[in-house]
């Protein structure tokens, strides 16, 4: 999911390959170690939850999908997903152009904290935005237990991933575009609109795909600020939670994958607009 | 990579085109717009992230230190927070270990479903915590593909600790292996075969050259995955069962003394993993300051 592999960094390779020092170094014994640690991380727990979502046959598939609290949960994490990713487009390209073309006392700290909701356990993370916006809330804003809640936590919890992936684009985009741009009468808004966002959409466009898989999965900051209300506040995650305490593997399963294409969808959606685009502009 | 196609355009200077007064208004201009951009990014920065974890700071201190000292030695916490560092303590290193094997594999072998590997290697990152914890219950829980097979070893996976060690080991996967594949490929493989012709083995080579080569990368992920792992919540949730003294780790230490309306508790707990969030950050500055300085030096 990184977007390291670009095209430039792979020209820069010599072009005589080397003897595959992984294969080499490694030996089979060691690739036959990382077969099992993955099968055991990866591929047995991913192949038990299609099968379970399976077994029934798409009819108790659908059953378990379209119950009405299971159909509320689903919608209210997607829907919730999308508007914050768009909250995220917008606001995680302006503070990463602050970051990158501004300066002022306290950038450096700023800069480091962007990255404190990935640091921070997502438990605490709920237990931080309660603080502030709970019930004793020292601002009068208590969104405690209300639908704003979830919007809110999602929000926090994937804050980094557009600023992360539009500053370094920003960093090695050129000044003297916009400023030739500029010098030719081009109004700010037109050199926004037609060099600087162009350059980065890409960035912003794998960010907020990042961002919505994450959002769609969130489940830790969810637990407390939420109340976990079905049909009100009951994110999908929740959902799963729940079902798996009342031993409804099989709904559990069935809704995990709902949202698990649902997150994979809007990945490869994205990616392929991205591939288009890069190709009509290239 | 736009320099090399913008470096042909000399800088322009729009003072020179229009007169002395209409390019002062102009900057001014701009330096309004700054001003008010950065006062937007730093409000909505300061009010989604500084003052919530500010304010808990404050909550937890704010009658003083004595609840806090007794918070932190209360035994069920201690506890918890043990339990949490046994748990990084296992699976780090092996997320360590294998996350650099699979990092050689994807940058420097070459073998049919290279492709594949990469997705299961993010495929974590994709996958909602509580699905881990779901899908690990489908393959050891009692009612699970393994279970009949491993109570009649009298072996616990779930419920038990080695539950905890794999869901946090899956959540944390990711991250070894993605910081240490770019370090590789910057690294080539010139000083590699160098060492290959005068004579070193595979084993000598990784350990003496490719090793301290990628080191700093490796660094990076460790405290990427660590900070990961203590921090886990959902999965761990989920197969340890929350049994309190037990099977309790900090996080769900957190969420049981707020559920318990032991707010203090619950505070004093998330203010320890805050400070351990906020030794991470400062690490991976650190280690990224590292890595510029010798890039420019």
């Amino acid at each position: 999911m990184s977007q390291r592999p670009n095209s430039a960094s792979l020209q820069a390779l010599p072009a005589r390959r080397a003897p595959a020092l992984g294969a080499r170094g490694a030996g089979a014994l060691g690739k036959g170690l990382l077969g099992i640690y993955l099968s055991i991380l990866v591929l047995l727990p991913v192949a038990a939850l299609l099968s379970k979502a399976s077994t029934g046959g798409t009819h108790a598939f659908w059953r378990e999908v379209s119950n009405p609290e299971a159909v509320a949960a689903i919608k209210l994490t997607l829907i919730t997903s999308a508007i914050v990713v768009v909250i995220n487009a917008v606001f995680g390209t302006l503070v990463a152009w602050v970051l990158v073309r501004d300066e002022f006392p306290g950038k450096g700290i700023v800069n480091a904290l962007i990255d404190l909701p990935f640091a921070l356990p997502t438990i605490v993370a709920g237990v931080v935005l309660l603080a502030l916006y709970g019930k004793n809330s020292p601002l009068g804003i208590d969104v405690a237990f209300t639908r704003a809640s979830v919007g809110l936590a999602l929000l926090f919890v994937t804050l980094p991933f557009v600023v992360r992936s539009v500053q370094p684009v920003l960093l090695e985009l050129d000044l003297a575009m916009e400023e030739a741009a500029a010098s030719l009468g081009a109004s700010p808004w037109t050199v926004l609109r037609r060099i600087v966002l162009p350059t980065l959409a890409p960035a912003i466009i794998s960010g907020v795909a990042l961002s919505f898989a994450r959002a769609v999965g969130e489940f830790g900051s969810l637990v407390l600020i939420t109340g976990n209300l079905p049909f009100k506040t009951e994110a999908g995650s929740v959902y799963i939670f729940g079902q798996i305490q009342d031993e409804n593997l099989a709904a559990a399963a069935a809704v995990s994958v709902v949202l698990l294409l649902a997150a994979l969808l809007v990945i490869a959606l994205l990616t392929f607009a991205l591939r288009r685009r890069s190709r009509h502009v290239l | 990579m736009f320099s090399s196609g913008a470096a042909s355009i000399s800088p322009s200077s729009a003072g020179r085109v229009s007169g002395p007064s209409p390019a002062t208004d102009t900057a001014r201009a701009a330096h309004r717009r700054k001003l008010g951009l950065r006062t937007v990014a730093l409000v909505y920065l300061g009010l989604l992230l500084l003052a919530p974890v500010a304010m808990i700071f404050y909550r937890t201190f704010e009658h003083g230190l004595e609840p806090v000292w007794n918070s932190i030695t209360a035994p069920n916490a201690e506890h918890a927070f043990w339990l949490s560092i046994e748990i990084v303590a296992i699976a780090v290193p092996l997320n360590t270990i294998f996350g650099i094997g699979i990092a050689l594999l994807l940058e420097r072998g070459r073998f049919w479903g290279k492709a594949v590997l990469g997705l299961i290697i993010d495929l974590p990152f994709a996958i909602s915590p509580v699905v881990v914890g779901l899908s690990l219950i489908l393959v050891y829980g009692k009612t699970g593909w393994f279970g009949d097979w491993l109570s009649e070893q009298g072996f616990q996976v779930i419920f038990s600790i080695p539950g905890m060690v794999i869901a946090t080991a899956i959540v944390s996967l990711p991250f070894v292996a993605r910081e240490t594949v770019p370090v590789l490929r910057e690294l080539g493989t010139d000083a590699e075969q160098a060492a290959e012709t005068l004579g070193a083995g595979p084993w000598q080579t990784f350990w003496r050259v490719t090793l301290p080569g990628i080191r700093w990368g490796v660094v990076y992920g460790v405290v990427l995955t660590t900070a990961r792992a203590l921090g886990e919540f959902g999965a761990v949730s989920i197969v340890s069962g929350r049994i309190e003294g037990q099977t309790q780790t900090l996080p769900l230490y957190v969420q049981d003394r707020f559920e318990n309306f032991d707010s203090t508790g619950a505070y004093t707990a998330a203010v320890v993993l805050a400070l351990l969030a906020l030794g991470t950050l400062l690490a991976m500055n650190l280690l990224t300051r590292r890595t510029r300085r010798k890039a420019e030096g």
